[in-house]
This record gives C-alpha cells, sequence and structure tokens, in this order.
C-alpha cells in the first residue's frame, strides 16, 4: 500500500467519526430522540470518541453528551459512571475555548439533576476547574463555567460550601463587572444561589463586596438580568438583621420600586420577594420601605398580577403591619386591605389564601381601631366560611382561626 | 403518921403522877413539839409571805413607773415617725401628680405623638400618591419606548424589505404588484418601493444600504435607534464615505463617442420623423437647423424613440461639449 493510501484510509476515519459525532449532537439537541440514541448505545460510543485525537471531535462529542446528559437523570448518571468526568475536567485546563464550552456545558447538565451527581462533579475536582475557567478571558467561556458552579451551587448548602472554597467568589464578581450581559445574568444567579442557604455563605459573598455592584446593575434594562440580580438581593437579605441592613445601606430602594412596574413579571416577583426578606426583620427596615412608597407599589403589583406571582406581595404586606400598629396603619391607608380580600376571593390555592388570611390577621390585630377596619371590609364571614369550609387545609383552618378570634374579642 | 402515909401515899401517888405525867408528857412531847414546829414555821411563813408580797408590791410600783416612762418615750418615737410619715405621703402625693402630669406630655410630645403619627400617615399617603403617580408614568414611558422600538423595528424590516424587491417596482409599461389599476391609489408598498432608491449589491451588501429620500415619520420620533439601522440615513453626509466606487470598467460612455453608424442613421432616419410631425413648407430646413443645434445630443437618439425633443435643451451645456472634445483630442 502506498503512503497516500494509508493516509487516505486515516483521514476517511476521522471523516466519518467526525461526520457521525456531528449527527449525534445534533439528534441529541432535540428531545424526541433521545430515547431512540439511549437505546442505540450511544453513551459507550461516545466514549472513546471523547478521548479522541483531533479536538473538534472531541468538542463534538462533549456537546453531544451535554445534550443527553442534560434530557435524563439516568443518563447523567451513566455519564459519571463511565468516568468520563475526570478526563473532561483535566482537559479543562488545557484546551481551547469551544471544548472548554462543551465541557462546562456537560458539567452542568450532570450537576443539575440531583445532590448526588453534584457531589460526584465536585468529587472528580471539578470546581476548581471551573472556577480557573472563570478568570478566562473568553466570555462564553466564562458564562459555561459559572452556569455550571451555579448548579453545583444550587443543591444543598455543603455543595456550595465546597463551590466558595474553591475560590469562586472574587471571580463570580469579577465576572459582574463584564461587558456581557450573558455573563453578569449567570454571575448573578450563581451568586443567588451560593447565598440562599446558609447566612456565613450570604456574609462571605456580601464581603467581597458583591453587593454594590449587584446594586448597580437594578436599572439595566435587561430583564432577565434585573430578574437575578433582585433574586441574589432578596437571598441575601433573608438571613439576618445586619445583611439586610447592608443591602439597604446599598440604597436600592427608591429605585427598586420602579421595578415593580416592569414589563417582566418576573422582575416584579422579585423585588417582591426582595422586599418581603428585607421587611421581615425588624421595625426600622419596614419602615425604610414605607417611607419610599413601597406599599403604594406593591398594593398596585398585587392588583395586577395572578396566582402565585402574588404571594410575595401578600406575604409583605403581613409583615409590615405584623411589627407595630403604625405601619398597619400605614398598610391599611395604602388600600391594603381591599386589596387582600380582592386576593383573597380570587385565589384558589389553598396555601395563598392561607398567607392572605394571616396577612389580614397581622393587620387587624393591634386596635380596636384596626379590626373596625377589616370588618368594615366584611372580611369576617369570608374567614368564617373559609374556617367551616371543610375541604381546606390545616394550615388555612388554623390561620383562620387566631385571627377570627382576635377580631371578635375585640369588637 | 397518917399524914406521913398520906403524904407517902401522896408521894407515891406523886411519883407516879410525876411518872404518868412524864409518861404523858413523854407521849405529847412529841406531838407538842410538831405542833410548835408547825405553829413556828406557819409563822415564818406568813412573815416571809408578808415580806414578799410587800417586796411584790414595791416591785409592782417600780415596775409600772417605768414602764409608764418608756412608754410614754415610745408613743413620742411613735408620734414623730407617724408625722414624718404623713409629710413623706403628702410629698410623695405631691410628686407623683407632677410625675404623672410630666410623664402624661413627655408620652404624648414624644413618644406617642398623636399629631406625629398622623402627619405620618398623612405624609404615607401623599407619598404612595406621588410614588403611584410617578411609577405610572415611568410605566407608560417605558410602554411606549417598547411600542417605538417595535415601530422602528417593524419600518426597518418593510425598508429592507422594500430594498430587496425593488423589482416589484411598477413601470410605465407594467403596473406592478402593488399598483393595480382597478385601485383609486397604489398600495403603500408602491410608496416605499418608489422611496428607496435602488442600489446594485455591492460586496458590502448588508453595510453600504440605500440611501432613503425623506423617511416618513419613525425616524422623526426616534432618531438615536434609527442610527443604528443601516437602510435609514437622515443625513446624506453619512451615505458617501460608505459607499465603494463604481468599478471601473462601467458600461457609461463618456462623452460624444458615438458609434460608427449613429450619424448616419441620425441623418437616414430625420425625414421619417419631420414627415411624422407636420407638414410645413419649410419643415424640412427647420428640422435641420434643430438637428445641428441638438449636435452633442447623444440623447437624441432617446429623444426620438420617446418623442420629446425640447425638454433636454438645459442638458446641453457647452462645457459638457468641449471637455468632451477635448478629451476626445488628448487621448
Amino acid at each position: 500500500m502506498s503512503q497516500r493510501q494509508i493516509i487516505q484510509a486515516f483521514e476517511q476515519y476521522q471523516k466519518s467519526r467526525l461526520q457521525f459525532v456531528q449527527t449525534v449532537s445534533d439528534l441529541a439537541s432535540r428531545p424526541q430522540n433521545i430515547e431512540m440514541l439511549q437505546n442505540a448505545g450511544v453513551m459507550s460510543l461516545l466514549r472513546p470518541l471523547m478521548l479522541d485525537v483531533v479536538p473538534s471531535i472531541q468538542q463534538t462529542a462533549a456537546l453531544a453528551l451535554g445534550h443527553l446528559a442534560d434530557h435524563s437523570d439516568d443518563l447523567a448518571e451513566a455519564v459519571v459512571k463511565e468516568d468520563i468526568l475526570p478526563h473532561l475536567i483535566s482537559s479543562l485546563a488545557s484546551q481551547n475555548n469551544s471544548y472548554k464550552k462543551a465541557a462546562a456545558f456537560v458539567l452542568r447538565a450532570v450537576a443539575k439533576h440531583s445532590p448526588e451527581l453534584s457531589q460526584a462533579v465536585v468529587a472528580c475536582g471539578g470546581v476548581d476547574a471551573l472556577v480557573v475557567c472563570l478568570s478566562d478571558f473568553d466570555p462564553g467561556v466564562k458564562e459555561a463555567a459559572a452556569w455550571a458552579l451555579g448548579f453545583i451551587a444550587r443543591h444543598n448548602a455543603s455543595l456550595s460550601q465546597s463551590v466558595v472554597d474553591a475560590g469562586a467568589i472574587p471571580q463570580l464578581v469579577m465576572c459582574l463587572l463584564e461587558p456581557k450581559v450573558t455573563v453578569k445574568r449567570i454571575a448573578a444567579s450563581t451568586l443567588s444561589d451560593i447565598c440562599k442557604h446558609t447566612p456565613e455563605l450570604a456574609q462571605t459573598v456580601v464581603e467581597s463586596g458583591a453587593i454594590a455592584h449587584l446594586a448597580q446593575m437594578i436599572l439595566n434594562p435587561d430583564a432577565k438580568l434585573k430578574r437575578q440580580v433582585f433574586s441574589a438581593l432578596s437571598q441575601i437579605s433573608k438571613h439576618s438583621i445586619s445583611l439586610a441592613e447592608m443591602v439597604i445601606e446599598a440604597e436600592i430602594f427608591p429605585a427598586a420600586v420602579v421595578c415593580l412596574r416592569d414589563q417582566d413579571e418576573f422582575v416584579r416577583k422579585n423585588v417582591c420577594t426582595l422586599m418581603r426578606e428585607v421587611v421581615k426583620h425588624t421595625p426600622e427596615l419596614s419602615q425604610v420601605i414605607v417611607n419610599c412608597g413601597g406599599m403604594a407599589a406593591v398594593v398596585d403589583y398585587l392588583g395586577n398580577c395572578q396566582g402565585n406571582l402574588r404571594l410575595p406581595g401578600i406575604m409583605m404586606l403581613g409583615y409590615v403591619a405584623a411589627h407595630s400598629e403604625k405601619l398597619a396603619m400605614a398598610v391599611i391607608l395604602s388600600k391594603g386591605v381591599p386589596q387582600l380580600s380582592l386576593c383573597l376571593s380570587e385565589e384558589t390555592e389553598h396555601h395563598i389564601k392561607a398567607a392572605t388570611v394571616w396577612s389580614i390577621g397581622q393587620i387587624g390585630q393591634h386596635t380596636p381601631e384596626h379590626a373596625k377596619v377589616v370588618a368594615t371590609a366584611n372580611l369576617l364571614p369570608k374567614l368564617l366560611e373559609l374556617y367551616m369550609d371543610a375541604c381546606s387545609s390545616e394550615d388555612l383552618q388554623a390561620k383562620v382561626r387566631s385571627p377570627t378570634q382576635i377580631k371578635i374579642r375585640y369588637d | 403518921m397518917a399524914e406521913l402515909m398520906k403524904i407517902e401515899t401522896q408521894v407515891e401517888l406523886f411519883i407516879e403522877e410525876i411518872l404518868h405525867r412524864h409518861n404523858q408528857a413523854e407521849e405529847n412531847r412529841k406531838r407538842e413539839n410538831q405542833a410548835a414546829i408547825r405553829i413556828q414555821s406557819w409563822f415564818r411563813a406568813c412573815r416571809v409571805r408578808a415580806y414578799l408580797s410587800h417586796l411584790h408590791k414595791k416591785a409592782v410600783i417600780i415596775q409600772k413607773i417605768w414602764r409608764g416612762f418608756t412608754a410614754r418615750a415610745r408613743f413620742r418615737q411613735m408620734v414623730k415617725e407617724a408625722y414624718f410619715i404623713m409629710k413623706m405621703n403628702f410629698y410623695e402625693e405631691m410628686a407623683v401628680r407632677i410625675q404623672r402630669r410630666w410623664r402624661g406630655f413627655f408620652v404624648r410630645k414624644y413618644t406617642h405623638n398623636f399629631y406625629a403619627r398622623k402627619r405620618y400617615l398623612r405624609g404615607v399617603l401623599v407619598n404612595n400618591e406621588f410614588v403611584r403617580r410617578d411609577l405610572d408614568e415611568l410605566e407608560e414611558l417605558q410602554r411606549r419606548e417598547k411600542n417605538c422600538l417595535e415601530l422602528v423595528k417593524e419600518q426597518t424590516a418593510k425598508v429592507y424589505l422594500a430594498h430587496r424587491s425593488h423589482h416589484l417596482l411598477s413601470t410605465k409599461q407594467c403596473p406592478g404588484v402593488f399598483n393595480p389599476p382597478f385601485k383609486p391609489a397604489p398600495h403603500e408598498m408602491e410608496q416605499l418601493l418608489r422611496q428607496v432608491k435602488y442600489q446594485p449589491p455591492t460586496r458590502l451588501a448588508p453595510g453600504g444600504g440605500t440611501r432613503v429620500l425623506g423617511m416618513p415619520s419613525p425616524a422623526a420620533l426616534s432618531v438615536p435607534w434609527t442610527r443604528e439601522s443601516p437602510w435609514i440615513k437622515t443625513r446624506r453626509s453619512c451615505c458617501s464615505p460608505r459607499f465603494t466606487l463604481p468599478p471601473i470598467a462601467s458600461k457609461k460612455q463618456q462623452g460624444l463617442l458615438r458609434e460608427p453608424g449613429e450619424v448616419w442613421e441620425q441623418h437616414v432616419n430625420c425625414p421619417d420623423l419631420t414627415l411624422r410631425l407636420q407638414t410645413s413648407y419649410t419643415h424640412l430646413e427647420e428640422a435641420q437647423n434643430h438637428l445641428q443645434q441638438l449636435q452633442p445630443a447623444k440623447f437624441y437618439r432617446r429623444t426620438i424613440r420617446t418623442g420629446n425633443m425640447l425638454h433636454n435643451q438645459g442638458l446641453n451645456s457647452d462645457a459638457f461639449t468641449k471637455t468632451a472634445y477635448a478629451k476626445k483630442f488628448i487621448l
């Protein structure tokens, strides 16, 4: 055989490998094909292709694996079992940008299903490699790495702690300053996932100066970014009074009230959640929010949305009213009671009704004046009716009982 | 002797008597001793008793006097204390009155200030109103912005479409799709097509786009956005640097270069034209004069075809002819 024929044979093989891997990747991106691919045993075929010499084949194989793992739980477990992860992670350091993106995509797809899979990713040293990727120049790589870290940190506190221990937080805060919006979004969402578990993690995030950067991004026109920013701020402030105070000191509040009229409903919901978490702690914090006109905005927000989106707003009114009778009066004056009674009559889900009832109870509990307001809104018969209703849940009944007692005592 | 005997018997009797008495006395001695002792002790007891009662009485007197003394002193002390306590009560009562007034004043003024609370709640209401109004305005603004953006996007899309479908423009011969004869006025697309100046696609097709002459309202409404769109130019000056120069091998004729048979054809065809036009006596001469005047007319051919000779006179400038001839000689 001549040299040319030998080389031709190799080239043909390479071409067919590349074609196969590209086809599989395209097929895998459509969910209906994945079952059949799985039955055809695509996992064991893709695994040697991941170790291929040609970088583009590796990359495309990684992409295909990512799509497969993304789709279902057991495929992700199969990825872990086949020991593909260590190789992926070791090559994360060395290869080119598209490979890094594909590898980060695979890690993300594996980690998103359950804590055990995330633990497997962490155990192979995935977190350190991803943190190294976070300091890469290419924004696409940063985005993919941050997303993967976010999914790992989402599940529980120990995984978040391992992410933090690898030094991810300063890098994520740097990512917040990137010009590209997508990177900012993902960095904010990852910070939000890290902060949500324990106060210590939130404290670590705050100490790296994240709040100032997050506060600057509040008036950004991009809706998805705003969602993540507000979610991150609310996760930080929910843990303790000092953290909530730090969030307030960043002077977000008059600006955040504007975002309650944003076009995107999830931005509005997250702003409301942030307000609720801040208001929970002390009367002074509630005072700050009432003083910047938050009550009116929240009551209007409750009027504009439906269903589960109302829940943070309702709870926020309840928390504010619970602190003191002056704040409860402020809630009443902001037309809170008619709005809450509307919510009570319109909503069908029990937990929302329970929350509404609790809020009404908090408003009316302080003095006979307050109770009178609640009574004149014709809420007492409704509360009784809810209590008598046999199909309402235990929680709802318990929540109804205490306010009604208080009201009746005052009347 | 008898008396002696009597005395003797008396002595015997006497001795018997003495013995008897002695025996009696002996018998009674103890009893009498006991009695005497008893009497004596009783007497002594009486004496002692009298003494003791005397002592008691005296002691009682002393104690009585002492107790009276002590009690009076104590009483004096009690009176003093009671007086003191009464004074203190009085003072305290007065102090309580002062404190009560003060506390009421202080609490009403500083802690639970009713008017401050009222003012605060009114302030909250007013603030709420302001915030509601501001938020409404902002929302309105945002909505308008969004609508504007959408309109601009729509408009740019339409312009792009017009740019790409220049071939649908209606000509004199053949009315286009957007200009059907049975409608009183052409469709807006037709207007757009007419406005969009056609340019043959250059290599940088998306960059060097068309110039739109006099674009309608979106350009006026939202200047900052339209700068990004390549197809709408509000100023002509920014257009020219973007155009590529026309290719050198263009088929435009310069100046007066005419094809060989053209002049001959003109001369030949001319009599036909004059025949068509009118039949005046000197018409031939007039026509020939006219022909000579229109000498540099390469438009002449076209004018023959369209039947309009006169309107092209303005285009014949001497400068044009002279430069053309000059170039010819230089070449």
